[in-house]
């Protein structure tokens, strides 16, 4: 059974945490667990690694939304369940690769608990003071806009201004598009800030 | 006009004016999908009255593609002389879930789900 941990929006549980949203803690007993090792590839030869994880954690996470022969409706069911994981765990990884902090102890893990009715992502990844900052201002922005408003916002924001990177979009489209809730967890270390990024998907 | 890559497709048919996507596209940020947008860009110049984007088999769009999409309808919003079709299919999901905020981004876009 999941546990809600914090429900209230920006709650600082201590000098060094900091949560924003439902943050749902890992209780189960059964998750599945991808940790990547601090980069030495660069990111160009180790995007791949993005689809092929995702391609995986789709497939895993089917087998908890079995095919009966007699419900025709759960063939459909799996197929978008299989879907949903893969973007959702795809735009997570691709998130974390492209804007974590480079440094020989700094992995990146993905966690995924599965039960009948949801399913939950955590991925925590190391980034830099500033880049927390930005990423608070934008998470702050979520809270306080409506879900497609602000997507369609960034959207024509980014094509008047022909702005070729696309930041938080990707959240902005598990949001808006697969109705999921998003939280996050900030923990301040020594020259780093651990954020986790939550995703709570109902199936 | 085509533009491959290991595991997608896009390519142009001149006599239809349907650009063609299959795979799965997850390319990294919008200068990795430059290619794909000249090939689009490169469409819109040859002024057709009608594009369309034949999506049928394109099983897998990461945001930085749907956000590619976003764009060349926004263009195509702007231009207002050229209509827009986006042929789907309602077996992929994604499909389903994504492509009718295009039509937002450009009113009178006919999206075709079969």
């Amino acid at each position: 059974m999941i546990k809600a941990e914090e429900l209230l929006e920006n709650v600082e549980t201590d000098n060094s945490t900091q949560i924003f949203g439902d943050f749902i803690s890992l209780s189960s007993k059964e998750q599945l667990n991808i940790t990547f090792p601090s980069p030495t590839l660069p990111l160009k030869s180790r995007w791949r690694h993005n689809g092929l994880s995702a391609d995986f954690i789709a497939e895993y996470s089917s087998s908890y939304f079995p095919i009966n022969e007699n419900d025709p409706n759960t063939l459909w069911r799996q197929v978008a369940v299989k879907s949903a994981v893969n973007y959702i765990a795809n735009e997570l990884l691709e998130n974390a690769m492209k804007y974590c902090e480079q440094h020989t102890n700094y992995t990146i893990t993905i966690h995924i608990q599965a039960e009948s009715n949801e399913i939950v992502f955590f991925i925590q990844n190391k980034i830099s003071t500033l880049k927390a900052e930005k990423f608070k201002t934008f998470i702050k922005e979520i809270f306080n806009s409506s879900a497609d408003e602000f997507y369609f916002r960034q959207l024509e924001k980014q094509a008047e201004f022909e702005d070729n990177s696309s930041p938080g979009l990707g959240l902005l489209t598990i949001v808006n598009d697969y109705c999921a809730k998003l939280a996050w967890k900030f923990q301040i270390q020594p020259q780093v800030i651990d954020v986790t990024t939550m995703v709570h998907l109902a199936v | 006009m085509e533009v491959k890559g290991e595991n997608y497709s896009v390519w142009y048919e001149p006599d239809t004016a349907i650009i063609n996507f299959t795979g799965a596209l997850r390319l990294s940020d919008m200068d990795d999908y430059a290619l794909i947008s000249q090939l689009l860009n490169d469409v819109v110049d040859k002024e057709p009255p009608t594009i369309t984007l034949d999506l049928q088999q394109l099983n897998f769009l990461n945001s930085s593609g749907i956000s590619m999409l976003s764009r060349f309808a926004i263009t195509l919003r702007r231009k207002n002389t050229i209509k827009m079709i986006i042929k789907g299919a309602n077996s992929i999901p994604w499909q389903g879930k994504s492509l009718k905020n295009l039509q937002r981004l450009m009113p009178g876009l006919m999206l075709e789900l079969e």
